[in-house]
């Protein structure tokens, strides 16, 4: 039994390194002294240096920034009280709320991009900020609810029957104890909300106009032109952004169970 | 429950209107506009027509929809296949070892596509690594054409999109109860009886569910096509994007869309379907 594992672990290793190789291989050509060359000319800032020394990608990294901020906000209002519902209450059309969140959650990022896109188009919403935002907010919702909805069994009944009997209202119920207890699911809900509106290319690319850049189709833009150690630094950005992101919700999820 | 209760109401009314708004009257629009005539000054003009669908079955665009199908299901497939054994072997690591190994994967799951397929354009370009690698070994003597092709398109959407079939592969992987595989060993059953009889019907939601996650992707993300694949239109996705954008004819953009979306329905019907008998094969 011993001896099959090792071939086992090979499989493991080579998965691994498939998905974590090019990856890798970005990060360090992100420092590599030369403009062009593959070979390893030594490490350098240069290329961040190029890149904070650009006032307009600054301002399309605080746009990008103040969507994610801004989105993932208001979705994990939303998703949060969402996420409660569901749990707490019966109501009239809740499996289709379910189903419905469940499917705008597997809907193609195509799909959604232009059916926005045509909705604020009949309505003569000028696309940029607005419309961007109501996107970001859109596609974050089904994100924020299965991350709450998936800690929330795990406390005691009694303490909310308790407060109920007590004369406690349903917001005071949500305000002072749910909440509280699931603050760490709400945060990671924010910070993978804030993620996915950080990195998206797709939806983005249909609901925004040129009154309002953000920084994925800047890069987008950038990369059709071709590899630049810049875009290689920015990209590293984003990638260490992501991860720290993804750590701290993964930390935040991780139960005691 | 007490007579007024303005959270709940709150709570429900709000996620039903944004739902309402910006979930289920788009799509409502798309697929009124699916059937309506291209505009000359606006987006469409308000004339009923099936022509869009019919130009679906022009011979130019299905052979595209063709290709698309054919690269996206080879993706999946693939996934499918480098996934799932990857899966199994998470589930049966160590508890020790597996919350670390199953985060590795949900690193690139969060991860931005684009910023991947950027990677991958990288290793694969005339200078990149993987000619570098093959150089190196010489088992070439010039670099090779690997930028611009469909097996690069291939390999950037089964890099961009592994880990979203073999997280909910995990995810029914670890649920599966070993006891029926003992019962049915103990039966006599083959190894490969037992993973036909019981462990694939049994994973079949996390198949269908990774399926839909790769197989859909396949068909939209346009940005793969754009940096592997060169200009040429490869993709459902692009050729949406590219009636929306430079063709400016929506109504035949919505069609096409239209269609992703009843294909959309149609998978996940076949997941609702195969988890309740999953999940009913398991009950007592």
């Amino acid at each position: 039994m011993r001896l099959n594992r090792l071939p086992q672990y090979l499989y493991l290793v080579l998965v691994y390194g498939f998905l974590y190789l090019p990856i890798l291989v970005l990060v360090v050509y992100s420092f590599n002294d030369s403009k062009y060359s593959l070979e390893w000319q030594g490490a350098t800032w240069e290329w961040y240096q190029n890149l904070f020394d650009d006032p307009d990608l600054l301002q399309v990294a605080l746009n990008s920034a103040l969507i994610a901020t801004l989105s993932a906000s208001v979705a994990t209002v939303i998703g949060t009280t969402t996420a409660v519902a569901l749990h707490r209450y019966e109501f009239f059309g809740k499996t289709v709320l379910n189903a419905l969140i469940f499917v705008l959650m597997m809907t193609p990022d195509i799909v959604m991009g232009i059916a926005l896109l045509i909705l604020f188009a009949s309505l003569s919403l000028p696309l940029g900020f607005w419309t961007l935002l109501l996107a970001h907010v859109t596609f974050n919702i089904p994100f924020v609810v299965v991350t709450v909805l998936g800690r929330i069994g795990g406390f005691d009944r009694h303490l909310i029957e308790a407060a109920r009997d007590l004369g406690a209202t349903e917001f005071q119920v949500f305000h002072k104890i749910l909440l509280p207890l699931l603050a760490p699911a709400v945060v990671a809900g924010w910070l993978l909300s804030f993620t996915l509106s950080m990195d998206d290319v797709m939806v983005s690319f249909f609901v925004t106009g040129p009154s309002f850049e953000i920084l994925p189709l800047k890069i987008y833009s950038m990369v059709r032109l071709g590899v630049t150690p810049e875009i290689n630094a920015l990209c590293t950005i984003m990638l260490g952004v992501t991860l720290g992101m993804i750590l701290i919700a993964q930390l935040l999820l991780r139960e005691k169970s | 429950m007490r007579p007024r209760e303005p959270f709940k109401w709150m709570a429900v009314g709000t996620i039903w209107f944004w739902l309402v708004a910006f979930a289920l009257l788009p799509n409502l629009l798309v697929f009124v506009a699916s059937f309506l005539q291209r505009g000359s000054d606006e987006f469409v003009a308000f004339a009923f027509t099936l022509g869009n669908y019919q130009r679906l079955l022009d011979p130019l665009y299905l052979g595209l929809l063709l290709d698309s199908f054919w690269l996206a299901a080879i993706t999946t497939i693939l996934c499918l296949l480098l996934g799932y054994p990857f899966a199994y072997l998470l589930t049966r690591m160590t508890p020790r070892w597996r919350p670390l190994l199953l985060l590795l994967v949900i690193i690139p799951f969060w991860t931005s596509s684009l910023v991947r397929t950027y990677a991958m354009v990288i290793v694969l370009k005339a200078n990149g690594l993987l000619n570098q690698i093959l150089l190196g070994l010489g088992l070439i003597d010039e670099p090779l054409e690997l930028l611009y092709t469909e097996p690069a398109v291939i390999l950037g959407m089964l890099y961009a999109l592994l880990p979203f079939m073999i997280l909910p592969l995990y995810a029914t992987l670890e649920k599966l109860d070993h006891r029926l595989i003992e019962a049915a060993r103990d039966l006599g059953a083959g190894q490969f009886t037992i993973f036909r009889r019981i462990i694939v019907p049994l994973t079949l939601p996390g198949i269908i569910a990774g399926s839909i996650l790769t197989f859909l992707p396949g068909l939209g993300m346009f940005y793969v096509a754009d940096l592997l694949g060169g200009a040429k239109a490869l993709l459902v996705g692009n050729l949406i994007r590219d009636q929306f954008l430079s063709a400016r004819d929506w109504p035949f953009g919505a069609a096409v869309s239209v269609m992703l979306t009843v294909l959309m329905g149609v998978l996940l019907a076949a997941y609702y379907l195969s988890s309740r008998r999953a999940s009913r094969g398991v009950m007592p």
